[in-house]
């Protein structure tokens, strides 16, 4: 495999956003090209994210209206990539490896999303079509449901009373509003309290409001190409130095929802490849899509003992500062979580951050960074190491 | 070879109109399936054939959805259930006051049944989901 590189990266803010999901694409996509001093005429190839346009907006079939839209060769094939909320970061991960197995030299990956103007029950709905229609989505499963259940199982199998564990996710969500107040780019940019979180209306218990993401509008993108043509091209590229990805079916089948087993069977092909173990990141971009889903994602990667992640808000370790910082943006919780392009916006904040480019939110000294992104209900996962 | 499908949604749903839990048992390993797959969940074997589960299990985690999805009346239990046979199910714990769902009821035991899916939504005619009530 020939190594590859990051070029530009770019994302809109995210929120809620009176553009559409084109428009929002086409902003994130010609930054990111112009970025990596390059022309739409010469990108090869654009691996194309998106969850759910056709109840945004009626719309099937976006790449190719995205490919349109940034003026791409018409030899360039635009292919849609769906993971569910995983769907931006499998599109990448594809990029990659096809530009690294010499297929193409120079791509454009990302995705974008438009889940605020859904409303909340038809979002709701449409996300639960990620969990299996026939046997769980028809028992009325939520997305917030799913983390609840995980969430009670992590409090009887480690013995934590579920008083003491939600007082402990409460400080993931104030560290990443946290986080979140120093991103420009950010859907929340108000810190909360811990009594913030305790005191919002109960979603699925234990969730209450403040333990979820929201429904958000944005877009992200990226330029990859073969890493020496990157060199030319941009003064500091940042290498993707290993991918993992990994498949599971029902939650149903996976039965102990504290170990989600696609994402240590993903983290570990990354780090083989990479050639490296948790010990040499120093920030990551991980999906707290809910705030149990942190403390999960941690463990599951091996950043902490299974049981025991549930701590590293609470003990400051994945602040700014700490030892390893975890989601600097925001994460999904205050950046915002538009599924389709959640994965590049993710990519791209671990990009700038080894560039030093990320101001007041900067993780210094940071040279590699980890993104970690979780589609459907545990059914996806996939993680990408970036080093400088 | 031509592959036929064991037991399909289909059939699955009409065993659960007469009452019945339908499973595959694997003739290789002696797993249980349920619901089932084309393979057998536990060695992917394929000689697999239909038996009919207990409908007896343990509830393993729950929740209680307050926030619906369009279509849905909240709020409503949610449950995942190990069955005595082995296999894990999802569906909805009924029959018990809301603020009693809590975390005490985790390893309790449950009879398994199921209802007409419940949404204002058009679904399939026979399309059902499990219901579990407390022993
Ligand atoms: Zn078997």
């Amino acid at each position: 495999m020939r190594e590859v590189a990051v070029l530009g990266v770019a994302m809109t803010k995210f929120g809620v956003s009176d553009k559409t999901n084109l428009e929002m694409f086409a902003e994130a996509g010609l930054e990111a090209i112009s970025k990596s001093s390059l022309n739409p005429k010469d990108i090869q190839a654009l691996f194309f994210g998106n969850c759910l346009g056709d109840f945004e907006e009626g719309q099937l079939h976006m790449a190719p209206f995205a490919h349109a839209e940034l003026g791409l060769p018409t030899g360039a094939p635009a292919t849609r990539f769906e993971s569910a909320c995983a769907t931006a970061t499998v599109a990448i991960r594809h990029a990659a490896l096809l530009v690294g197995a010499g297929i193409y030299d120079v791509v454009l990956a990302g995705g974008t999303e438009r889940a605020a103007g859904m409303g909340t029950p038809l979002a709701t709905r449409t996300f639960a079509m990620a969990c299996q229609a026939h046997h769980e989505s028809s028992a009325g499963i939520t997305f917030p449901g799913v983390f609840a259940m995980a969430a009670h199982m992590y409090a009887h199998k480690y013995g934590i009373a579920l008083s003491e564990l939600k007082r402990h996710m409460a400080e993931v969500a104030v560290k990443n509003h946290y986080h979140g107040s120093l991103n420009p780019k950010a859907h929340f940019r108000k810190p909360i309290t811990v009594d913030t979180v305790l005191n919002s209306m109960m979603v699925a218990d234990p969730l209450q409001l403040f333990d979820c993401c929201p429904f958000s509008d944005g877009a992200a993108a990226l330029v990859l190409a073969e890493a020496n043509k990157a060199r030319e091209l941009v003064e500091k590229p940042v290498f993707i130095a290993g991918t993992g990805q990994a498949s599971a079916g029902s939650l149903y089948l996976q039965r102990d929802l504290t170990r989600i087993k696609a994402r240590e069977e993903a983290s570990r092909q990354a780090f083989s490849q990479a050639g490296i173990g948790p010990q040499d990141v120093q920030v990551v971009e991980l999906h707290d899509c809910f705030t149990i889903a942190e403390i999960l994602a941690l463990e599951a990667m091996g950043f902490y003992g299974f049981g025991s992640a549930y701590k590293s808000a609470s003990s400051r370790e994945t602040y700014l500062g700490g030892k390893l910082v975890v989601n600097p943006s925001g994460g999904l919780k205050a950046k915002g979580h538009p599924i389709g392009a959640t994965g590049a916006a993710q990519v791209t904040e671990i990009v700038e951050q080894l560039r030093g480019e990320c101001g007041e939110r900067q993780v210094n000294g940071a040279r590699v960074g980890m993104v970690d992104t979780l589609g459907g209900d545990f059914g996806t996962v996939c993680n990408i190491i970036l080093r400088v | 070879m031509i592959m036929e499908y064991k037991l399909t949604y289909n059939q699955f749903m009409q065993g659960l109109e007469q009452e019945k839990l339908l499973g595959l048992v694997c003739n290789g390993c002696g797993a249980a399936t349920c619901p089932p797959l084309g393979v057998c969940r536990a060695c992917g074997g394929q000689e697999l054939r239909v038996a009919e589960m207990s409908g007896v299990g343990t509830l393993r985690t729950f929740t209680v959805v307050r926030v619906a999805p369009e279509g849905r009346t909240p709020p409503y239990v949610v449950a995942m259930v190990e069955l005595d046979e082995g296999p894990w199910v999802m569906g909805n714990l009924e029959g018990l006051p809301l603020d009693q769902s809590n975390m005490d009821i985790i390893g309790k035991k449950v009879k398994v049944g199921s209802r007409r899916v419940q949404t204002k939504l058009p679904v399939q005619e026979n399309q059902r989901s499990l219901t579990f009530h407390l022993i």
